[in-house]
């Protein structure tokens, strides 16, 4: 139960009521919380979506929905989890909550361009659940032309509009990030002293600079084909579908790992905390961050292996492609190494952090597979792909990001979630997303095409496996909701710092005052340097 | 790498949120420690957001510079219809604002606020310009029936009238998306003008004139690759 | 592959599990110290990977390699993707609707193109997988080795029916497919193609001497064609396609830009037709060829065309 002593503290929940001081806030910890409200609506969307796909694809026959149904549930679902969802997640949330903090900052640099993205989300989003409300789009995440626009009769326009008011939000918290890590880090808060969290987003902003804006252009090109009928990607009138997907893929790829290195970031944190070690091989966690936003500009081709795309670029984006596996790879050991003698607890934030490592492994070595051009051609556009990407941005993103939430919670809130609640729902969301998307592997090596509403009966076994696990995923996800929330109210209250962990953040309130600091503090310590930490863990 | 090794020994009461504006001013703000870095931060911002368009742009530059090898011939012809006059008198008129535009930047600087208003004046009236003769020649260029939108679209001189019909796409899809810049930059000017005039910058302060100066250039420095582009390459066969 | 990964994750999994249990925590304040990073460890590490992955890419690369040059001996079968059926010809005339007949023990290449959107054709069993895009030919090759009937299936997402837009593939003994074949005569692919051919007056211009005010068509696939302009370019399908529908696109060296174009005129049934007619004429015995001399080197390789 809350004890009088933390009412009568000001912590940026309570330094103002009202909706206004919420909706014009310029506090980046309040911008997080409102992301994080947004972002799980949108999530809940898609997760709906995702759940109508897996009842119609129980049985080979249509029967839940028509065809043309299906194909807007699938198209929706990818835009609301890529554009809506996964591409905020981590940075606008946790990112905005503490990446000032982190380094001693009071704010990110720029405050009111951070509330500015938070509406500008909010924006695209209206225009994206217009359009699905108003009938839906059903060209696929993917936008494929001609097809989207010159032969689809759905609301292609008005979700493409929504994606770019979107794209800017995107724009602008890389920005944002990029000049607070220059230009605000406290006194003593070198580059290679900030935690891995830090350098994760800075290169996930990197990304979000020069990627996104790719998009944009190419989504003001398809609306301009679509609207003025002019030939730019239409063979029809004298334009090139191949590039439609050269530029489309130019930020998509490069946008997976705006997806997965926050996530990495996050992990970084939780496996150094619960081992109570410095993660191992910290510079070449760091770099290899920047090696995967660098590296990960230069393979958007392997989209293309069977587009009609020459066979010398394929041998290229091939090359590269198993290149940029490898600083995946290297992060990976080192969070296994840092284990080595460490001195591990079971919290839940460690137990997500367990399921991405071996998640996102899997997912990577499938990549693997793709990433061949002579196995692509067997898989590309079947739910091998589905099952691959699902593994690192689903057992990947979700899990980190879950992860962070609940490693962080006492830390945004004040208040602890009950662990063996939050531990149960850790375990069902790692079981139920492997039966889901495991099967799917099989599928897509058997031939079974993605994007199909119906199907031969020989596949329907693996379906209603993957439908099953479905079911366990949701209510693995459900779960958090409600403790969570429950324990805003009745969790026990937390101290300063529960886990022992490093860093700023565990040196201030729980939760923190506005202004983060009462003095900004002179960093004194290399990362991750448990010496520094109070032996006492305090839990109220 | 550290920007300012400073001590700041902030004392909490300093901090009442919201209601700070005895520490806060517009030179510096809430979040940031001294004067010198927010305008480190701000102009790294505007550096930021400024590789975000080249990146924007970046993109139909591409397409355009694939269409153009593949469609040389075609798109050869096309850009020969363009009014060259026109395009070099507005690429005069950039060049010039641009030169205001610094003097102002140059003028802020010195704390000179009357010419600081005079050159930012002159800046947005050579933006106005610009806009004002890129209007005439696209309603020239409607006249001439070189509209890809419409159905009276037609070029002399050749029979693929799909690839001409691209040259004019890109035309006036990065000219326009460069007059929307313009659009955005006069009122950007405008709004530094009523900020001068009510006596918010000083030689200490003068930081939103240098930025909007950076964005100024940058849109300057676009039309400096659209008009060779689409004015001057293959202009005589 | 599959055993590189299974190790990998068999590795993964294991460490992260046995240091997870070996390491737990064992009291509230222990405190392990912080370890050393080790270059050796990591560079190990970075570059054992990178040498397993290197041969994974010359492995794949090499198979997708001989999957893209057919072998010259190939049987050409034509494929045009509609929404939402697949449209097949057999240059001995045979045209089938979602359903594919072919002989075991001979190379089968596929020249495809799509009516309107991108679409796949997809032969799970037979490991292939190729775009069909609309405006261009993309081809892929593969030889069936065992009897029976193999799913075919579209796998380029190409609007509501995609999912509908599936069939067979036969593979059948020679002697099955030979009598297959005779079931149903309807004339050749190059017999149609010639008919379209004087249905289409392309004859009036197009003489077998060369003597009108256009280049003879006699000789001319494979060949490699001097363009105006200068640049030359090869005469394979592709060209073909464009110089009926885009004609002004590529102009003969030494011809004025007179063809007007047969878009909308001719199906793209009808141009694999009129194609195949036109390879028939290099084995017309007889006639000598006429018209362009023949050109110098210049290789450039067939462009697919881009209207």
């Amino acid at each position: 139960m809350a004890t009088a002593a933390v009412l009568e503290r000001e912590t940026y929940l309570n330094a103002s009521y009202g909706l206004k001081s919420w909706l014009l806030t310029k506090d980046h910890k309040r911008i997080a919380i409102l992301y994080f409200i947004t972002i799980s609506i949108f999530f809940a969307i898609g997760g709906t979506f995702a759940g109508l796909i897996r009842l119609e694809l129980l049985t080979p026959q249509a029967d839940l929905v028509s065809s043309e149904t299906y194909n807007k549930l699938f198209t929706m679902h990818g835009v609301i989890m890529v554009f809506f969802f996964l591409i905020p997640s981590i940075p606008a949330t946790l990112g905005n909550f503490f990446l000032p903090i982190m380094i001693g900052a009071r704010d990110l640099a720029f405050p009111r361009i951070n509330l500015l993205s938070w509406y500008l989300l909010i924006l695209g989003g209206v225009l994206a659940i217009y359009a699905m409300v108003a009938g839906g789009v059903d060209t696929g995440w993917t936008f494929y032309t001609p097809y989207s626009t010159s032969y689809a009769n759905t609301y292609v326009i008005a979700t493409a509009l929504g994606i770019f008011v979107a794209g800017f939000s995107s724009i602008l918290t890389g920005l944002n990030f990029v000049v607070t890590v220059h230009r605000m880090r406290a006194p003593g808060m070198t580059w290679f002293r900030m935690p891995l969290f830090v350098w994760a987003h800075y290169a996930t902003s990197l990304i979000q600079i020069l990627g996104t804006p790719v998009l944009a252009v190419t989504l003001v090109l398809i609306l301009c084909e679509r609207t003025l009928h002019i030939g730019i990607f239409d063979p029809a009138l004298g334009g090139d579908p191949i590039l439609f997907q050269h530029m489309f893929w130019f930020y998509s790829h490069p946008a997976v790992y705006i997806m997965v290195l926050p996530g990495m970031g996050v992990i970084s944190e939780i496996v150094s905390t619960y081992s109570r070690k410095p993660v191992y091989g910290y510079a070449f966690v760091a770099f290899s961050s920047l090696a995967i936003a660098v590296v990960g500009f230069l393979v958007w081709g392997h989209h293309l292996y069977v587009s009609g795309q020459s066979l010398y670029a394929g041998l290229v984006f091939s090359f590269l492609s198993y290149f940029v596996a490898i600083p995946s790879a290297v992060k990976v050991f080192n969070w296994t190494a840092t284990l080595y003698k460490g001195s591990i607890s079971y919290d839940t934030p460690m137990l997500y952090a367990f399921g991405f490592i071996g998640l996102f492994t899997v997912g990577g070595l499938t990549g693997l597979f793709v990433a061949s051009l002579g196995l692509d051609v067997h898989v590309t556009d079947t739910y091998f792909v589905i099952a691959h990407f699902h593994y690192v941005m689903v057992g990947g993103t979700i899990m980190a990001y879950l992860g962070g939430v609940h490693y962080w919670w006492p830390k945004m809130t004040g208040r602890m979630y009950p662990e063996h609640f939050a531990r149960l729902s850790a375990v069902v969301v790692f079981i139920g997303f492997n039966l889901t998307f495991f099967p799917q592997f099989i599928l897509g090596y058997q031939g079974m095409p993605r994007r199909y509403h119906v199907y031969p009966p020989e596949y329907q076994v693996l379906h209603v496996l993957s439908t099953a696990g479905a079911t366990v995923l949701a209510v693995g996800y459900i779960m958090p909701l409600i403790y969570l929330i429950w324990s805003l109210k009745y969790g026990p209250v937390a101290g300063k710092n529960p886990w022992g962990a490093t860093g700023l953040e565990w040196s201030i309130p729980s939760p923190p005052p506005t202004h983060n600091f009462d003095r900004i503090p002179v960093v004194m310590h290399e990362a991750y340097d448990y010496s520094a930490v109070p032996r006492e863990v305090e839990v109220g | 790498m550290d920007s300012q090794i400073q001590q700041s020994h902030v004392h909490p009461s300093d901090l009442h949120q919201g209601e700070a504006h005895h520490l806060e001013t517009l030179a510096l703000r809430e979040q940031f420690d001294t004067e010198a870095q927010q305008k480190d931060a701000s102009t790294l911002g505007m550096w930021v957001f400024l590789i975000t368009e080249v990146m924007f742009f970046g993109g139909m530059f591409l397409g355009y510079t694939l269409y153009r090898s593949n469609y040389a011939d075609t798109w050869a012809l096309a850009s020969r219809s363009l009014n060259l006059p026109i395009g070099a008198t507005n690429t005069c008129v950039l060049l010039f604002s641009s030169f205001t535009m610094a003097m102002a930047v140059r003028a802020g600087q010195l704390g000179k606020k009357k010419a600081v208003i005079l050159f930012l004046i002159l800046t947005m009236l050579f933006g106005l310009a610009f806009l004002g003769i890129k209007g005439y020649e696209w309603t020239q260029k409607f006249e001439e029936h070189h509209v890809p939108a419409l159905a009276n679209f037609h070029l002399e001189g050749t029979q693929l009238q799909g690839q001409a019909k691209l040259f004019f796409s890109f035309y006036f899809a990065m000219t326009g998306l460069h007059a929307l810049h313009m659009v955005v930059g006069v009122g950007i000017v405008l709004f530094i003008i009523f900020q001068t005039m009510r006596n918010k910058y000083s030689p200490k302060y003068y930081t939103p004139i240098d930025i909007a100066g950076l964005y100024w250039h940058f849109v300057d420095v676009v039309w400096i690759f659209l008009f060779p582009l689409f004015y001057l390459i293959d202009r005589h066969p | 592959m599959l055993a590189v990964s299974i190790f990998f994750t068999v590795l993964i999994f294991g460490a992260v599990f046995y240091f997870a249990i070996k390491y737990r925590r064992r009291s509230d304040d222990e405190l392990p110290g912080g370890g050393h990073t080790g270059l050796a460890l990591e560079v190990v590490w970075s570059v054992i990977p990178f040498g397993l992955t290197m041969i994974m890419f010359g492995w794949g690369a090499s198979i997708f390699f001989k999957e893209s040059v057919p072998p010259d001996d190939a049987m050409n079968i034509y494929v045009v993707g509609k929404q939402w059926m697949w449209k097949l010809q057999h240059q001995e005339g045979q045209r089938e609707i979602n359903e594919l007949h072919i002989p075991i023990n001979r190379p089968i290449r596929l020249t495809m193109t799509s009516e309107d959107v991108i679409h796949s054709f997809y032969v799970p069993d037979f490991r292939t997988k190729q775009d069909v895009v609309p405006g261009r030919y993309t081809t892929t090759w593969f030889t069936a080795t065992k009897p029976g009937k193999y799913h075919l299936f579209c796998a380029e997402y190409c609007g509501t029916k995609h999912s509908g837009m599936i069939g067979w593939v036969y593979a059948m003994r020679p002697e099955d497919y030979q009598e297959w074949l005779a079931g149903s005569p309807t004339g050749s692919m190059a017999d149609r193609g010639a008919r379209l051919f004087d249905d289409l007056a392309c004859a009036n211009c197009h003489h077998a001497d060369g003597s009108g005010r256009c280049p003879t068509l006699v000789g001319l696939f494979g060949s490699t064609v001097r363009l105006a302009g200068g640049g030359a370019v090869k005469a394979d399908e592709a060209y073909i396609r464009e110089s009926i529908l885009n004609p002004p696109a590529k102009i003969v060296a030494g011809y004025q830009p007179l063809m007007p174009t047969f878009q909308g005129l001719v199906t793209e049934e009808g141009v694999v037709e009129l194609i195949e007619y036109i390879k028939s004429l290099n084995a017309k015995p007889g006639l000598e060829q006429t018209g362009q001399p023949a050109v110098p080197g210049a290789g450039a390789g067939s462009q697919p065309g881009n209207q």
